[in-house]
């Protein structure tokens, strides 16, 4: 075999493990810009937001609407305690989602949320929130689980309508432990 | 390595051996090159058939022919058989045959190595078949295999990834092989810029699989940790995003789009000269032009997924750049323009063929732009009209191309004058059945028509049975292909060195068909 050719087909190959590597390196990468633009839900389970109450916005209304889904399989009853909700801006409001779970077993759930319009999610602050942890259900249990949120003063102008959707998905890997 | 040993006797004169081992053990250029057309060949028509198991369930609406889960099968497949099974090997084929003949080089630089990389080829892709026979069926999310979806195929999901690693492999194998050849077995004189479009178009395309095949390995392989080794890396409950699969799958795709296009570019500009009887006209600029595609195909990879959501300067930056691409294509396509410009004109296949790809690819271009815009791709995503696009750039571009390239190189080959009329009758009636196939599928876009459902609204109808009617027009005037080819290997009129009067290049300088080993004494290039 010709040294040249050993020498080069070598650094080819170094160049492809290097890609296969830089294709894992995307994931912290991805991270890092969603955490900047405040977008994606890759950003490790929500934590709650601390905020100083400045005051509320007392002319300005916002819209806010509550989803719930969950997926196919998922053997829960889950729905929003309310459905929408005018709220001012900067000021702290309440709300609860209820979640039934509908088998005979034990089951770990786990909320995540996602805003929309997406330029939205930064300004959708939650100080406390039933998706900040793995949610346990004894067998057929259900319950509501609380929700503080405010929407931040600084929600640009032109957004007036805000949707936070849950998905309530099943735990696996907090169940398998 | 064997000319030490056998010095008494001349090279032409020691052929290869006989039977079936002559192809589970060669390590000759042309052999390998055989090998993969006649797969690619094969796997053009399984793919196909996939495609016309397709069109006849959307003949009508409403479901006649097969179940849902069964059609999304349909559509995953024949993408990923038709991308990874047919056209790239079709292509890897070509090089094998042409790139050691137009640099004047004995072989490709490692031997061995081409081999493996050929024979891994026929196991993955009876591997990704075998998925349909599977527990649960056959992936069925699409060939994008985005997450959460393609978690829930059944068995078929490890089966289908471990094919995809091997696919990835085999070309990674095969791009590394014509790199090597590319830089260290030029014949003397045969300088970079001196190098056939077709070889240029290769060396770049070789470095885009070597880059981006294995982010593809790596996305597969993080899928593959999701569903069974409890990873979240797009699982949305274990804090995962599956936005992120779409990231890294683009991150791959859109120059896996330019893989597939490149070479079939490097084909028409060997086509075009000899048919105009000019050189090629702007050679340099096509250099550059194909370079720049390939650097602006890692950074455009998003403009496929305006929809899920991003800043407003993302979307202006993919949008951006992807018209950019816009600026070297048409280039080139300026450049083919040109090189017919006051040349003496003949119209073989082979020409007409590259100039169906000039104007349809064209089409499939502007369409492209269109998609680019982020408003209208709003309205366009997801639509037949993607459909439509990609399938003139693919079929009538990347395809089109192929086969012109086949019908030019084949009187090398095989030493035979191909049948000229039947060669014209299967370029007529693709060319007519192809936009049968495809045109419509345009309307139905804009009209709304979602892509891969196997059942519409009934105002789709009327677009849908005339595209049906093209598809099986088109998927059996292949079949007369494959006669042509069966033809002209079996015999036909004696074809000599040079074949067409307006060929240049090395590989028209040895005898037709090219002997077992050519060039083993280094050309002199002026």
């Amino acid at each position: 075999m010709n040294d040249s050719h050993t020498t080069l087909a070598g650094k080819l190959v170094v160049l492809a493990v290097a890609m296969f590597g830089f294709g894992f390196l995307l994931v912290p990468l991805y991270d890092i810009f969603c955490q900047v633009v405040g977008i994606g839900s890759r950003t490790g389970t929500p934590t709650a937001a601390v905020v100083s109450e400045e005051g509320p916005d007392t002319d300005r209304r916002v819209i806010v609407e509550f989803i719930a889904n969950r997926n196919q399989q998922a053997p829960w009853e889950f729905r929003p305690a309310v459905t929408s909700m005018e709220v001012m801006p900067g000021k702290l409001y309440d709300t609860s989602y209820f979640a039934r779970n509908l088998t005979k077993r034990e089951l770990v759930g786990q909320a995540v949320p996602s805003v929309a319009p997406g330029q939205a999610n930064k300004y959708f602050k939650k100080t406390e929130c039933f998706c900040f942890t793995s949610q346990e259900f004894a067998p057929e249990e259900g319950r509501d689980m609380g929700l503080t949120f405010m929407i931040d003063p600084d929600l640009p102008r032109h957004i007036e309508r805000v949707t936070l959707a849950y998905t309530f998905f099943i735990n696996q890997q907090v169940a398998a432990n | 390595m064997s000319a030490t040993t056998t010095h008494d006797e001349h090279h032409d004169d020691h052929g290869p051996d006989k039977g079936i081992m002559r192809w589970i053990t060669t390590t000759n250029h042309k052999d390998i090159g055989t090998l993969y057309l006649f797969f690619a060949l094969a796997m053009l028509f399984v793919g196909g058939a996939m495609s016309l198991v397709i069109r006849a369930e959307l003949f009508q609406p409403g479901l006649q022919f097969v179940n849902p889960d069964f059609f999304n099968q349909m559509t995953t497949m024949h993408a990923l058989i038709m991308v990874f099974g047919m056209i790239m090997p079709a292509f890897v084929g070509f090089a094998n045959w042409m790139v050691p003949m137009m640099i004047g080089a004995p072989d490709m630089a490692l031997p061995r190595l081409n081999n493996w990389s050929f024979w891994i080829l026929p196991f993955a892709g009876t591997m990704l078949l075998s998925t349909l026979f599977m527990d649960g069926g056959g992936p069925a999310s699409g060939w994008t295999l985005y997450p959460p979806l393609v978690l829930q195929t059944g068995d078929a999901l490890p089966f289908a990834i471990f094919a995809v690693h091997l696919l990835g492999v085999s070309s990674i194998m095969g791009a590394i092989n014509i790199i090597v050849t590319i830089m260290n077995m030029r014949a003397p004189g045969m300088t970079l810029m001196k190098m056939p479009l077709f070889v240029w178009t290769w060396l770049i395309t070789a470095y885009l699989l070597i880059a981006v095949m294995p982010v593809l390995a790596g996305g597969v392989t993080m899928l593959l940790t999701d569903a069974f080794f409890g990873t979240s890396f797009f699982q949305a409950a274990g804090g995962g995003d599956p936005v992120l699969f779409q990231h890294i799958f683009w991150f791959f795709g859109h120059p896996e789009v330019y893989i597939i296009i490149l070479p079939a570019f490097g084909i028409i500009s060997q086509i075009i000269p000899t048919f105009s009887r000019k050189p090629l006209f702007g050679n340099d600029s096509m250099i550059y032009a194909t370079a720049s595609i390939a650097f602006l195909s890692f950074i455009v990879w998003a403009h496929h997924m305006f929809t899920v959501g991003m800043p407003l300067a993302g979307q202006l930056f993919f949008m951006l750049s992807t018209m950019l691409i816009a600026v070297p294509t048409g280039v080139k396509v300026f450049n083919w323009t040109s090189t017919m410009w006051k040349g003496s004109l003949s119209f073989e296949t082979p020409m007409l063929f590259a100039l169906a790809f000039l104007f349809l690819f064209t089409i499939g271009g502007f369409s492209g732009l269109m998609l680019a815009i982020v408003p209208a791709d709003f309205q366009y995503h997801d639509s037949y009209f993607v459909v439509a696009h990609f399938h003139y750039v693919l079929v009538p571009g990347a395809l089109f191309g192929a086969i012109a390239g086949a019908y030019f190189w084949m009187p090398k080959w095989t030493g035979h004058m191909y049948n000229e009329t039947l060669g014209k009758v299967h370029f007529w009636l693709s060319a007519i059945f192809v936009n049968v196939l495809f045109f419509p599928q345009h309307f139905l876009g804009l009209a709304g028509m979602p892509r891969r459902i196997p059942d519409y609204a009934t105002q789709f109808a009327d677009f849908n049975a005339i595209s049906t009617i093209g598809a099986f027009g088109f998927g059996f005037t292949q079949l007369l292909f494959v006669y042509i080819v069966i033809k002209c290997v079996r015999g036909g009129e004696k074809a000599t060195a040079q074949v067409w009067d307006g060929a240049e290049g090395l590989e028209w300088t040895v005898p037709s068909p090219a002997p077992y080993h050519t060039f083993e004494d280094a050309p002199e290039v002026r």
